[in-house]
């Protein structure tokens, strides 16, 4: 997942990063990872708030599937029990099927919508699923919102 | 300037005080002296059991005995390694950038304090269920706790769904093994009371030939007896307890600080109020996946030139390289846990200096990687850290 940040940074000459966003957990609903859909004001002129909501939204659908607890989280439990869940070592898990699926979504979402608005959608599970990091970048040169404070952020990520 | 890159695992520049193995693949506690003596006394009393009393017991009953103890003692200890060797759970600490955030989320709704007056303790309060809960801020991990973790003081870990720390099976129980651990005092259980009872068989049987004193002193086996009669009352009342525990869907570490406990009209809004729902819940759950990122990459450019004989790596916590600044995982804002007091009035202005001078990090050894408990750091190579146990 690295490697792709430097590709999608490379291929926006000119940009550096202005300063990061972070989509704290909603913990309403108990323990289930899920993301809240209020809009940063950081990102108001970036990207529309609808396009934002849906990514949030879709994730959380996505989180949700993962940790569904069902029929299938039932066999998958108790078969893995039963062979001492060494199963495992040969098995996807159901959350790892899903957490598969996460990737690839975030990959498409930062090709298609978010980078070319100059953003880029870090992984949750990078983070240890506690946020989700919008990293906003600016074209050199115009110095936009940076303050010392952004400035100083950006060196300290070089 | 030849420059060379240095490729390692990120587990060795985890912070926290936990010991990895097999490059990273197994993680434990540092203190593993009592895990050691866990399997000592369930593999000791097993061999002896199979050694002296199955043959006899194959002979004269039946020789499932012995098979049905076999295929218990290796679930047991398949349950025993799981839970010892995976990870509970770690939440891993904030990135700097992550944990400035939240320094000046807080700083902006800390506003209002009066300069000089002592800020609010760090909380944030969440309704789940229509029960108000409050996350704590941990001052060593730079985040807000989700509910229901907690931070091991003995591994320096936020923990998710901390249980509690346990020295018997070296590891935190947390999120991730809580089920494998509950399986394995489950299983222990019942291979202690079945090696209990039939090795009572086994004097009884060999008493009836042999006369009572005379079976004792000729075989071991009585051992296995005595260590069952012993470790029995513990493991069952433990599997007793923790199986009341996971039909009310609490913690041990909730147990203890009595958060459910209904005083105040608290109830644990975690609980789905059906002890089948939560037994479900707990151990049929989805398998979750560790968000400790052990095992990733990190190449790290050594600068070395001709000059520089023999030194073919520079310590890596030292080198200020690009790479390694935005993975510390330290942010050079709090410095000690508990004197916020202290700090509170010098943080804008220490706020500002903390970017520029990251490489004064204060909390370095908090970064050095791997550690066994013999073992300093030293600018050896990588691969010279993987831990033996």
């Amino acid at each position: 997942m690295a490697t792709e940040f430097h590709n999608l940074h490379d291929l926006r000459q000119g940009t550096s990063l202005a300063t990061k966003v972070f989509i704290q957990r909603d913990y309403s609903d108990g323990t289930i990872c899920k993301f809240q859909t209020k809009f940063p004001s950081e990102l108001e002129s970036r990207i529309e708030r609808a396009l934002f909501e849906d990514t949030v939204k879709t994730l959380n659908s996505f989180y949700c599937e993962a940790e569904k607890i069902g029929g299938q989280s039932y066999l998958e439990g108790c078969l893995a029990c039963a062979t001492a869940y060494i199963i495992f070592l040969c098995m996807e898990t159901q959350y790892e099927k899903v957490l598969k699926k996460i990737s690839t979504y975030i990959q498409e979402q930062n090709e298609k919508i978010y980078g070319p608005r100059g953003l880029l959608i870090t992984d949750p599970i990078e983070r240890g699923m506690r946020v989700i990091e919008i990293s906003v970048y600016e074209d050199r040169g115009s110095s936009g919102s940076s303050s010392s404070r952004s400035s100083s952020a950006a060196s300290s990520t070089r | 300037m030849i420059s060379k890159k240095a490729a390692s695992r990120r587990w060795e520049k985890l912070p926290g005080k936990n010991t990895f193995c097999c490059d990273g693949r197994v993680m434990m506690a540092r203190q593993k002296g009592v895990f050691y003596l866990t399997l000592f006394l369930i593999v000791g009393t097993c061999a002896l059991f199979f050694a002296f009393e199955c043959p006899y017991l194959a002979l004269h009953l039946s020789p499932a005995i012995p098979v049905f103890a076999i295929l218990l003692f290796l679930f047991v200890m398949a349950m025993l390694l799981r839970t010892s060797f995976s990870d509970p759970g770690v939440l891993p600490r904030a990135l700097p950038e992550e944990a400035t955030f939240i320094e000046m989320e807080i700083e902006a709704a800390n506003a209002n304090v009066p300069a000089g007056q002592r800020p609010p303790p760090r909380i944030r309060n969440v309704q789940i269920n229509s029960q108000i809960v409050k996350l704590k801020y941990c001052y060593t991990c730079k985040i807000f706790r989700p509910p229901r973790a907690s931070h091991c003081s003995i591994c320096d870990n936020c923990v998710d769904r901390f249980d509690h720390h346990c020295p018997w099976v070296g590891n935190c129980v947390g999120k991730r093994n809580y089920r494998y651990f509950y399986l394995f005092t489950l299983s222990l259980s019942l291979l202690t009371i079945y090696i209990f009872a039939f090795d009572i068989v086994h004097v009884v049987l060999r008493s009836v030939d042999s006369g009572f004193v005379n079976t004792l002193k000729e075989t071991p086996g009585t051992y296995p007896l005595l260590v069952c009669f012993f470790t029995l009352w513990s493991v069952v009342g433990l599997t007793g307890f923790h199986t009341y525990l996971i039909s009310l869907n609490q913690t041990t570490n909730e147990d203890i600080k009595g958060s459910w406990s209904g005083k105040n009209r608290v109830q644990n809004p975690y609980s789905h109020k059906n002890i089948i729902k939560n037994c479900c819940e707990v151990l049929c759950g989805p398998a979750y996946p560790s968000v400790l990122d052990r095992r990733g990459l990190m190449v790290e450019e050594l600068p070395t030139s001709a000059s520089l004989d023999g030194t073919t790596e520079v310590p890596l916590s030292k080198a200020p390289s690009p790479h390694t600044a935005p993975r510390k995982t330290t942010a050079p804002l709090i410095p000690n846990e508990h004197t916020p007091e202290d700090v509170k009035p010098g943080i804008a202005a220490s706020l500002e200096k903390s970017h520029t001078s990251e490489e004064e990090r204060m909390p370095t050894p908090l970064n050095t990687p791997c550690k066994s408990p013999t073992q300093d750091r030293g600018p050896s190579s990588p691969k010279e850290k993987v831990q033996k146990l």
